[in-house]
């Protein structure tokens, strides 16, 4: 057995840093309250499982799977198990270093806030009630590393297996953080009586998934990648033996069934999820919207709150009952969408096209840095008194009614969750209308190289021009959604965070790449109204991705195929002619 | 196309043009009205021009980490400005215990534990700086250009909510020391001391870094590889290596910072603390010309007294309500201004144009 004593030095080491790090910034403790399987086991004084301890132990699996997938094949699966335990071993130390750190200076959460109790039962197993932290510890210890052996084994499984075990693992810890969700939505059911009261209960508990009903997740999802191939492998069959004419109507089928989806989604998951659901559609246009500017065009516009504020305010001036509004001051009301939405959308295009001119000559960082501050000049003007008698300062504009449609008033969620989704459906449309039209060409030869762009004839300040404008325009039509769904428009809704959101959003889901921005919106933004501890990590889990996502995959989780050539820089044959097929002869 | 494109060219210069003589005519017409309406005393003016430069200057050494990075890597080491927060938020919690103890009693052990503090917060910034470069910027040497400016920005945020989770999301403020209270009299006017030690300080943190980079082997490197990474290359300079005394350098002086602004400034101390003045810094360093340690502490000096006399000499004049809350508007105005009209700042080469 030729154990490497560096590699397992620097995994075991790495997995326990994460393990210290994920404690001491204090998401073990915030993510302890929610259980994922309720009374799977009965630990001393601990309940398993919830989502704080699975952040001490998925590392270790992690840590675990990695080394022994990275050893099995060099140096024997018997070789990779122990390392895998070894490196759970050394992970320990650093979470029993906390530990006596935390029970021996309870003064330490002075400074550090995360070091404290709560933390310490966790990282204890109970055992610091009993005045007997480091045996708790030591315990603790000794179960991160079964739990990175059983990431080894998992790693020297048999490919089949492999996928079959982390799907099913992935799948029953998913619904188990999802619970509360899954409780909303069979809720809802039952208000239709579709579903039983008791139903519920024998699959859920409080926000937590039961140990019968994680089980069939497991054994289901445990079978799904191996039976799939067998269900899907003679439905593709058909369908690419069927004519054209066949094929399209499967696919419109498949449209008219997404839509009806969409359409129908508010009912189906009640009232909270569907003011989620108008939340994610506005960050969804934000991002289509920004997507223009940067994923597109490569302008890298750090300010787009300045256009999601302009279409804000407008549309708080022109409905709003209250002091700032035009109603106030002698002008007539508007309150219907039909004049709200286009004096929005132009404001925040005409917003965006003044914006555009002066960094027209920038490019990359400094275009960057000089957006930032025009955004921040931004949220200072709004929040400052100096333009206080029309936009309200620090105060806001209040009373921002419902806007009305068709005598229809668009109140709730659920029905404002239309306009979102009709605004959303209308950018998607124009976005990729304009991906390839010239314009969108010209955007991609300006975002490679702006000089050869300029040499090939592309004008390239008005290309410039047109995809500030039109990214604007999504940010003010947002805007003006999100003023009515809050009924205020208040100046710390705009603020610097709302642009790293949007870029986050973006970058997650790929550059450039449209399902990518509606996954990205949804995993981003949904998340954390969802699951509320995470709504206080939410910005660390941002940075932490923005710097991993650069780092490993720049192209985004979704990529659209030219991003993922241009940001890898490898040329990859058959993506280049696939590429090339997909080009229209216009 | 060529016609047109040309066309069009001039249109936008004639209107950054007139947006320039707008400006400029606006600063005139303001500084004009307050001044001639006689708002202000000499000793007010004076106060402001003090206040402008101890913030400028603590502003200069921030800015220096931006200008060294920026000379050697041509990044925008967007971060920079939670290194500072990290060092001024971990010495925080070294000056209360002090302070607790009695050490910023006396003029000689207030000294030392400010020396002490200013150690502390340069360790834990240094620190800070060389893991960020090591984890997140070197794997991206060579990377697309927006593909740092993204990891820099993703860092900064990990770095705030990450001091967040380790010391709170509350408000800490710096100890008062006493030995610092009160005021210099000069003539008929009075200077705080507090300013004066810190503009003192900040010359001669800046004074020690031009040595090092002018005078020293190792800062001959850092000139040799901001020249040319290939050719420093084969003349025999570890490139990496300077590259971590670069980020080193530039964190331990923001680390200082952090600690003499907390002598300047002693509330606010949190989690938030560094953005604006990481941005500002910036706008320090694109002032003075980017890449240039002089022009940082022009720069620096220059944006601390904008920001201090221009709400009351400009916007007063202008009869904005409201003028001192406008003080970032003015910063963040003169950073797109300067990027707009001078990006190679006022003693910088065309770095810009080198660039891109």
């Amino acid at each position: 057995m030729n154990l490497d004593r560096n590699t397992l030095l620097r995994y075991g080491s790495l997995t326990g840093l994460a393990i210290f790090y994920l404690s001491v910034v204090g998401m073990v403790e915030a993510f302890n309250g929610r259980d994922i399987i309720k009374d799977l086991y009965q630990f001393g004084e601990i309940d398993l499982l919830t989502l704080g301890q699975i952040m001490v132990l998925l590392p270790a699996a992690i840590g675990g799977y990695m080394i022994a997938n990275r050893l099995k094949d060099e140096h024997g699966n018997g070789t990779a198990l122990v390392s895998g335990l070894i490196t759970g071993a050394i992970a320990a130390i650093p979470v029993l270093i906390l530990v006596w750190l935390g029970s021996t200076f309870p003064n330490i959460r002075n400074m550090f806030v995360g070091i404290n109790r709560d933390l310490m039962e966790v990282l204890t197993l109970g055992y610091s009630l009993t005045e007997a932290p480091m045996t708790g510890a030591i315990i603790l210890g000794l179960i991160i590393a079964a739990v990175a052996f059983d990431g080894a084994l998992v790693a020297i499984l048999p490919d089949m297996w492999r996928k079959s075990v982390i799907n099913a693992m992935v799948w029953t810890l998913g619904i188990g953080v999802m619970s509360e969700l899954l409780d909303q939505i069979l809720n809802t059911f039952r208000g239709y009586d579709w579903i039983e009261k008791d139903t519920i209960k024998t699959i859920l508990q409080s926000g937590s998934i039961k140990p019968g009903f994680a089980a069939f997740i497991f054994v289901v999802a445990f079978l799904w990648p191996i039976v799939m191939p067998y269900i899907r492998k003679p439905l593709n069959e058909r369908y690419q033996a069927s004519s054209t004419g066949a094929q399209t109507t499967v696919n419109y089928i498949g449209y008219a069934l997404l839509i009806l989806l969409l359409l129908s989604l508010p009912w189906l998951v009640g009232r909270f999820l569907s003011d989620v659901l108008v939340t994610i559609s506005l960050y969804v246009l934000m991002g289509l919207g920004l997507n223009i500017a940067v994923g597109m065009a490569g302008l890298l516009d750090l300010g787009y709150l300045t256009n999601f504020a302009v279409g804000a305010y407008v549309t708080g001036i022109l409905v709003s009952t209250g002091p700032q509004g035009i109603a106030a001051n002698g002008g007539p009301a508007f309150f219907n969408l039909w004049w709200l939405i286009p004096i929005a959308l132009l404001s925040a295009m005409l917003t965006g096209f003044v914006f555009a001119l002066p960094v027209l000559r920038m490019r990359g960082d400094y275009l960057a840095i000089a957006t930032l501050g025009f955004g921040e000049i931004i949220a200072k003007l709004a929040l400052s008194d100096a333009l206080k008698p029309y936009i309200g300062g620090a105060q806001g504009i209040l009373f921002v009614p419902k806007p009305s449609f068709f005598g229809i008033e668009l109140g709730d969620p659920e029905r404002l969750y239309y306009v979102g989704l009709a605004a959303c459906l209308f950018m998607l449309y124009v976005t990729t209308r304009l991906q390839n039209s010239r314009t969108g060409r010209q955007w991609g030869a300006i975002r490679e190289d702006e000089d050869v762009a300029a040499a090939m004839g592309i004008d390239t300040t008005r290309t410039k021009v047109i995809a500030f404008t039109l990214s604007a325009a999504a940010g003010g039509l947002a805007g003006a959604i999100f003023a009515t769904k809050v009924g205020t428009v208040f100046p710390n809704s705009f603020t610097v965070i709302v642009s790293i959101n949007v870029l986050s959003l973006i970058i997650v889901g790929g550059m450039g790449s449209i399902p990518g921005i509606v996954v990205g919106a949804a995993a981003l933004v949904g998340l954390p109204e969802i699951l509320r501890e995470f709504a206080e990590f939410r910005f660390l889990i941002y940075g932490a991705l923005l710097v991993v996502m650069m780092l490993t995959r720049p192209e985004g989780l979704w990529p659209s195929e030219a991003r993922r050539r241009e940001l890898r820089g490898d040329d990859d044959e058959d993506n280049i002619a696939s590429e090339a097929t997909a080009v229209p002869a216009d | 196309m060529g016609r047109g494109f040309l066309k069009r060219l001039n249109w936008v210069d004639a209107i950054l043009y007139g947006l320039r003589i707008v400006i400029i005519l606006a600063v005139i017409y303001g500084a004009y009205n307050t001044l001639s309406a006689g708002k202000y005393t000499a000793d007010q003016w004076l106060g402001l021009v003090m206040s402008g430069l101890a913030q400028g200057s603590i502003y200069a050494l921030i800015a220096l980490g931006y200008t060294l990075v920026y000379g050697i890597l041509l990044m925008i080491n967007f971060a920079h400005g939670e290194i500072f927060m990290a060092g001024a938020f971990t010495a925080v919690f070294a000056a209360e215990a002090l302070a607790k103890a009695g050490w910023l009693e006396t003029p000689v052990k207030a000294t030392i534990s400010i020396l002490m503090l200013v150690l502390l917060a340069s360790t834990v910034s240094m620190l800070l700086a060389i893991l960020l470069e090591r984890v997140a910027y070197r794997p991206l040497r060579g990377a697309p250009r927006l593909v740092p400016l993204i990891t820099a920005i993703g860092a900064s945020f990990f770095l705030q909510y990450t001091f967040k989770g380790f010391y709170g999301s509350g408000f800490k403020s710096y100890p008062l020391v006493p030995m610092l209270q009160g005021g210099i009299p000069i003539g008929q006017f009075s200077i705080p001391k507090v300013q004066v030690v810190v503009i003192v300080l900040a010359i001669v943190l800046m004074a020690g870094l031009y040595f090092l980079v002018e005078k020293t082997k190792i800062g001959k490197a850092m000139r040799a590889v901001s020249e040319n990474k290939e050719v420093a290359r084969l003349m025999g300079i570890n490139i990496d290596r300077v590259i971590v005394f670069t980020f080193m350098v530039g964190g331990a002086l923001a680390g200082a910072a952090g600690v003499i602004n907390g002598l300047y400034r002693p509330q606010g101390v949190n989690f938030f603390m560094g953005f604006f003045p990481g941005i500002k810094a910036f706008t320090a360093a694109v002032l003075g010309g980017i890449g240039s340690v002089p022009g940082a502490l022009i720069g620096g000096l220059l944006l601390g007294v904008f920001e201090s006399i221009g709400p009351n000499l400009v916007l007063d004049g202008l009869g904005i309500t409201g003028a001192n809350q406008l003080k970032d508007v003015i910063a963040f105005s003169l950073l797109v201004l300067v990027l707009i009209f001078r990006p190679q700042g006022i003693v910088g080469e065309k770095l810009a144009e080198k660039k891109a």
